[in-house]
């Protein structure tokens, strides 16, 4: 009994150890950051950002991101709800395959998309003699591939919030005469409105950052294909300066949604 | 009074759902417009089933469910309205009010849902709200609400749509003690307000006896027993029954520890409470004895034994006045005092043994 006494730590003090290794998981997300922060031209970021290639390719982004967040949003949720709610063989096959996208290397993902969708592929050929379209090396080729990386996020976090939520509140609101479209809008998404959020900016930021799957699939065309991570990728080799420019606007841009939605909007994760 | 066909409207259900391989809840409950029926059984008896069925929330297997002539429920011949065509307003189990929702919107819902317009929803929500004492409360959540508060805003949902069927799933089991006999007050003068049949779940007898026109013991997914609360209190038909609904239940008036039922003056142990009570005491909690008890409880007069039933290993007992009460006493103990009905016995009561709970606005019956 005496030993345990010894150890006890006074009442909202941290036991040591823990605090030490809490600083070390922080070092490893601030030395990266510090080590960018250092070597940036601040000089030279008005004349480097103005530039074309880093304009198209915070567009590109920008556009490809947020593209894949909305098709998250009008797919994702259904396909949660389905998951969530409906009993059918193999459901826990296709969970897993919904899953797959966040384990599986980006890379590895791109080469599947192109093999499925490219001008020979799977269903790309028939798709490009029906309607001309060619998603690889097309802007429509980022915002495909980001959303295969991106919403498993959206998916999961959904299915998760609408497992876990109390389903006799729609029992009532149905009782009172909610029709299932009214249940739906008025109960069970507000309800969840949190996981849903969260769930949507985790699927914005992994596309705003997704690099693999994208210069597989859709290529490194500036003004077409060429996203942010990709044009720092291609600026690394040639000038650091804007590359190091590029990252911190991804830095700057990534960092401002996190703390602006965190404390309204992440406690349900 | 109550029982018969329903030639008026009312509600009628003969329904049975299976919920697993080993459990099957059976029910046969007619209610006519304006009374009140009540479910009483433990938790785990189907009582929640039996709402979520007659609401159209769980598909029966097999029976007819009717109301006011209209059929809920008829899976012979492939009728199952949905719920939210059924016209029933519901009291849930925990309220249910929905947390996102103001107190208003809330209970402005059912008629949004209805396609009222906002404006109308409002102003019928605030009227029903103002009704129950709420008004001020509008804009609060139901997280910011007390218990009794919150029971009543589930109350004004339930009735602003003017529905055609009460269901009042355990009303008062959120409450506690104090607010759940003042609610029960509230409670009762709004089911009488409402004038179609109500259906009241609930475990606790006390409820079920002063709230409902008649009682249906439920066990296991059936009913055993139904009748008024007076025959279910006297003459509980199972063990079970006994336990749960045979307490003697005797209102009073107190002053300084003492309870005067009109018949015969009551020692309890609380000295504090005053003003118009309710006393429980359990049939197990009654002594018997062949003469008057010396020097022990003070609550000890004589009686006579109006009735002797068999209750299995029990053997109950009726006492004629100055009190009725019910008293439950093993068979050999039966046999050794030989008591039958009209022998002459005295009985007695410690005053820890008698439950007291306020009674808000003096009990009629």
């Amino acid at each position: 009994m005496s030993h345990l006494k010894k150890r006890r730590v006074a009442p909202g003090r941290p036991p040591p150890f823990l605090v030490v290794l809490a600083c070390l998981g922080l070092v490893v997300f601030v030395v990266p950051l510090a080590g960018l922060l250092a070597r940036v031209p601040w000089s030279q970021m008005p004349r480097i950002l103005a530039s074309d290639v880093v304009g198209d390719a915070l567009r590109l982004s920008l556009v490809a991101s947020l593209s894949a967040t909305a098709i998250a949003l009008v797919l994702g949720v259904p396909l949660a709800w389905v998951l969530a709610r409906v009993e059918f063989p193999g459901r826990s096959v296709v969970r897993g395959l919904i899953t797959l996208p966040l384990v599986l290397p980006p890379v590895v993902g791109g080469a599947a998309l192109l093999f499925a969708l490219g001008r020979r592929g799977l269903v790309g050929e028939p798709l490009g003699e029906l309607t001309g379209l060619l998603l690889p090396f097309s802007t429509w080729g980022v915002v495909v591939a980001t959303t295969f990386v991106a919403m498993p996020f959206l998916v999961i976090t959904v299915e998760g919030a609408l497992r876990n939520m109390d389903r006799r509140f729609e029992g009532a609101a149905e009782t009172l005469g909610a029709s299932r479209w009214t249940v739906m809008r008025r109960v069970t998404l507000p309800m969840i409105a949190p996981s849903l959020i969260a769930g949507l900016v985790l699927t914005w930021a992994r596309a705003f950052g997704e690099f693999g799957a994208t210069v597989t699939f859709a290529g490194n065309l500036q003004g077409r294909t060429q996203t942010l991570p990709l044009a720092v990728f291609v600026a690394l080799e040639s000038e650091r300066d804007t590359a190091v420019a590029i990252s911190l606007v991804m830095v700057v841009i990534s960092l401002a949604v996190l703390i602006a939605l965190r404390d309204r909007w992440w406690r349900a994760l | 009074m109550v029982e018969g066909t329903l030639s008026s409207g009312g509600l009628s259900v003969d329904l049975s759902v299976r919920r697993s391989d080993d459990f099957e809840l059976t029910l046969q409950v007619e209610i006519p417009t304006g009374a009140t029926v009540a479910l009483l059984g433990p938790n785990g008896a189907g009582k929640s089933s039996a709402v979520a069925a007659i609401a159209g929330l769980l598909p029966i297997d097999r029976g007819r469910v009717e109301l006011n002539g209209t059929v809920l429920d008829d899976p012979a011949a492939g009728v199952c309205l949905p719920a939210e065509e059924r016209n029933i307003g519901v009291v849930f189990q925990d309220y249910l009010l929905f947390p996102h929702m103001t107190v208003l919107d809330n209970v402005a819902f059912g008629l949004r849902s209805r396609r009222l317009s906002r404006d109308h929803a409002q102003a019928r929500a605030s009227e029903w709200l103002a009704r129950l004492g709420l008004d001020g409360l509008e804009r609060r959540r139901p997280g910011d609400l007390s218990g009794g508060q919150a029971q009543r805003v589930a109350l004004a949902r339930a009735l602003v749509t003017e529905p055609d069927l009460l269901l009042l799933d355990e009303p008062l089991a959120a409450l506690d003690v104090t607010t759940r006999s003042e609610m029960r007050h509230t409670l009762a003068g709004h089911l009488a307000a409402f004038t179609g049949p109500r259906l009241l779940i609930t475990h606790d007898p006390t409820e079920a006896f002063l709230l409902a026109d008649v009682v249906h013991v439920i066990e296991n997914g059936s009913v055993t027993q139904h009748g008024t609360a007076d025959e279910i209190r006297l003459r509980p038909r199972t063990s079970y029954a006994a336990d749960l609904a045979g307490s003697n239940l005797i209102g009073g008036t107190a002053t300084a520890g003492l309870v005067d039922t009109g018949t015969q003056t009551v020692q309890i142990a609380d000295v504090e409470v005053a003003g118009r009570v309710l006393l429980t005491i359990h049939p197990t909690a009654i002594a018997v004895h062949n003469a008057q008890p010396e020097g022990s409880p003070r609550n000890s007069w004589p009686t006579t034994v109006e009735s002797v039933e068999r209750l299995g290993p029990r053997v109950r007992l009726m006492t004629g006045p100055p009190l009725r009460l019910a008293v439950e006493l093993t068979q050999s103990a039966r046999d050794e005092m030989k008591l039958e009905p009209g022998t002459s016995v005295w009985v007695s009561v410690k005053a820890t043994e008698i439950g007291v709970q306020a009674d808000h606005q003096g009990q009629a019956g």
